[in-house]
């Protein structure tokens, strides 16, 4: 069994800080590491190789650096890394990126047939959702999406079977490999990296592909080119103009400010106590 | 938008401002449409919410609002146009075909593309849901153009769609354009938007375009459907009143105090992300960038210091009454009503409070 898993190189966000003058994204600093949803793509590919054999490619477009998201793949025990990085790259939107990730899994399936390709449910900095299916569209892989759980897989059939998030429930599908899969966080708990795997990662040949070795036909269809949405401007969040009506705790008693609160939300919100009545009465 | 944030320059993107220009083909592309989300007899109420936002737009443009409609045969799906037509819609473009009784990605792809391609709208609007985010990057994908997602503010900026998002985990928000290729498509979460005036006596036409897929072409089965009811899941984005608990409630144990006050007040139990990685609460119940986006009539935030993530997904809320040890905390900028205090000390004293004042006044009515 051959599996590709999508990653991306994402800053931490919960350590990112906007400069307050300039508005622009204060990166000095901030860490750098694997978007966290594609980690459980990652454990749910090593899991099925872990059970059919076989192997699992990591994948990732991304600046020369990115390489250390791919070794860290590596350590959790993926087989193969490969870095698609190209300046012409550079700007991509999500239509660009799939665009470019379909060519290299393309190239990849010439080494050995892909059966199944995993991306995570989005990335932490671009929150899109969009790349997994863009690149299935373009591969002609059915799409399964939001997977929670895997049911089944039947290799000699290729036919597999998953369990997907919908909204007030969940699908039962069957499809056809090959299949691509954006897993569903919170499905699986990523292993520890063996001494071993971390070792190798800390040696591990990362393949690095220019757009020539990713068999990029089209250059219109990569970078800044390819990308049909223009970011026309970029601002910071609108500070409220009204400040908060704020008690301490340390001026009086908490019942005081607590009875306080009360009285002053249903004084000024009278609807707001209507309708709770009307919950708490029903 | 205010004054303190500098916007930069808007910028042509590439060389020679490529992507910038609409071509003379794409031009006859008019008109707004909004695709309406429906499952097992239901309409997802964000297809609404779009409709008032589509609405919005197509009257900038002086064009119509269409409501798209796929499902089965045996679906109500004129009467799915009918609410369309009260909440804004002109007119609904309708896909019947036993193929898409129930949500799948070929067939719904492909309906949706051809009716695209067949009646060429220069805007779409999907909800930002498990079904429309599939969707719509399968369809953006087909059809080769640009798609935005989660959009928090959409305008008209000469005659292109300004679709403002949150980006960098909502640290920023950024202004995205589609200019040079139709139809201009973005997604938008739950609640994001109010929902419309409903206007029973609006009417409007339906136009139905036949499905060119049979049961065989479509690789993929739908076997069955688990609905959540059975499994005990929260709808969290549409609960009118919200009691949220954060890492300043320091120990698990602690965040029954949240709970307490929730049930005093009939309210759902939302957490911060840092609280659900922690395992304190089922995921289910994340308010923020990554987990629900929320619209409370009232939200209270207790030990939570209003981390942005965290605030992208409730500043919507009418009300919000924030409780924190810090006075410097984030969330004391954009909450409306504060309590500096230690949440462990200040919860049981309001779930008292409100408890107090609640059961007087239902006395008192009755």
């Amino acid at each position: 069994m051959h599996i590709v898993v999508c990653i991306k190189q994402v800053p931490d966000s919960a350590q990112i800080r906007v400069h307050p003058v300039t508005n622009t994204i204060m990166r000095q600093g901030v860490p750098a590491i694997v978007n966290p949803y594609d980690l459980f793509a990652l454990e749910e590919a090593l899991r099925l190789k872990d059970r059919f054999r076989g192997r699992v490619t990591v994948l990732c477009m991304g600046p020369p650096q990115a390489e250390d998201a791919l070794r860290k793949c590596v350590s959790f025990g993926a087989t193969d890394a490969i870095l698609v990085t190209d300046r012409a790259f550079a700007g991509a939107d999500t239509l660009a990126t799939s665009y470019a990730l379909a060519a290299a899994i393309r190239k990849i399936g010439e080494e050995q047939a892909v059966d199944l390709v995993f991306t995570g449910k989005q990335t932490i900095d671009g929150d899109t959702a969009q790349v997994g299916p863009g690149v299935a569209k373009r591969l002609g892989l059915n799409l399964l999406t939001y997977v929670s759980r895997i049911v089944d897989v039947d290799l000699d059939a290729r036919r597999i079977k998953v369990e997907r998030r919908a909204e007030g429930g969940v699908q039962l599908l069957e499809t056809k490999l090959p299949s691509l899969i954006t897993m569903l966080e919170g499905t699986n708990e990523m292993r520890f990296a063996s001494l071993d795997d971390m070792l190798r990662a800390a040696r591990f040949p990362c393949r690095k592909w220019n757009k020539e070795a990713a068999g990029i036909e089209d250059l219109s269809k990569v970078g800044l080119k390819g990308s049909p949405t223009v970011v026309s401007k970029v601002f910071g969040p609108t500070p409220r103009s009204d400040k908060a009506d704020v008690q301490s705790v340390a001026d009086t008693s908490v019942q005081d400010v607590t009875l306080n609160l009360v009285q002053k939300l249903f004084t000024t919100h009278p609807q707001l106590e209507i309708e709770l009545l009307e919950r708490l009465g029903a | 938008m205010s004054e303190a944030p500098k916007p930069s320059a808007p910028r042509p993107a590439g060389r020679a401002g490529r992507n910038t220009e609409l071509p003379e083909h794409l031009k006859g592309y008019k008109g707004v449409w909004v695709f309406v989300e429906h499952d097992r007899g239901h309409v997802h109420p964000v297809s609404w919410e779009l409709m008032g936002a589509g609405r919005q737009l197509a009257d900038k443009l002086q064009v119509g609002v269409a409501g798209i409609l796929m499902g089965g045969p045996d679906e109500p799906l004129d009467a799915f146009a009918h609410e369309a037509y009260a909440f804004g819609a002109d007119r609904c473009y309708v896909v019947r075909d036993p193929v898409l009784k129930g949500y799948r990605n070929e067939p719904f792809t492909k309906g949706l593309t051809d009716l695209v391609n067949r009646y060429q709208p220069e805007i779409m609007l999907l909800g930002a849901t498990t079904m429309g985010r599939d969707l719509a990057g399968s369809v953006a994908t087909t059809l080769g153009t640009g798609l935005t997602a989660d959009c928090t503010e959409l305008h008209i900026d000469g005659r292109a769609l300004a679709a403002t998002r949150p980006t960098f985990g909502g640290s920023l928000l950024c202004t995205i354009m589609t200019l040079a290729y139709r139809p201009q498509m973005a997604t938008v979460r739950p609640r994001v938007m109010p929902l419309p005036r409903h206007d029973a006596s609006r009417a409007g036409e339906i136009v139905e375009m036949p499905l060119a897929m049979v049961e065989a072409d479509v690789v993929t089965k739908l076997l069955d459907f688990i609905p959540d009811a059975s499994r005990n899941t929260v709808n969290l984005a549409y609960a009118d009143v919200i009691v949220s608990g954060g890492k300043g409630l320091k120990r698990p144990e602690n965040f029954k105090l949240v709970r307490d006050l929730a049930r005093v007040l009939g309210a759902e139990v939302g957490a911060t992300r840092p609280v659900v990685q922690a395992g304190w609460v089922e995921p289910e119940r994340q308010v923020g960038q990554t987990g629900k986006t929320v619209r409370p009539k009232l939200y209270i935030a207790a030990g939570i210091s209003g981390a942005i993530q965290h605030r992208v997904g409730m500043e919507g809320s009418d009300v919000i009454v924030a409780i924190n040890s810090d006075p410097g905390a984030p969330i004391f900028d954009f909450a409306h009503y504060g309590i500096v205090g230690n949440a462990m000390q200040v919860l049981p004293a309001l779930t008292e409070a409100f408890r107090v004042h609640l059961e007087r006044r239902i006395r008192k009515v009755a």
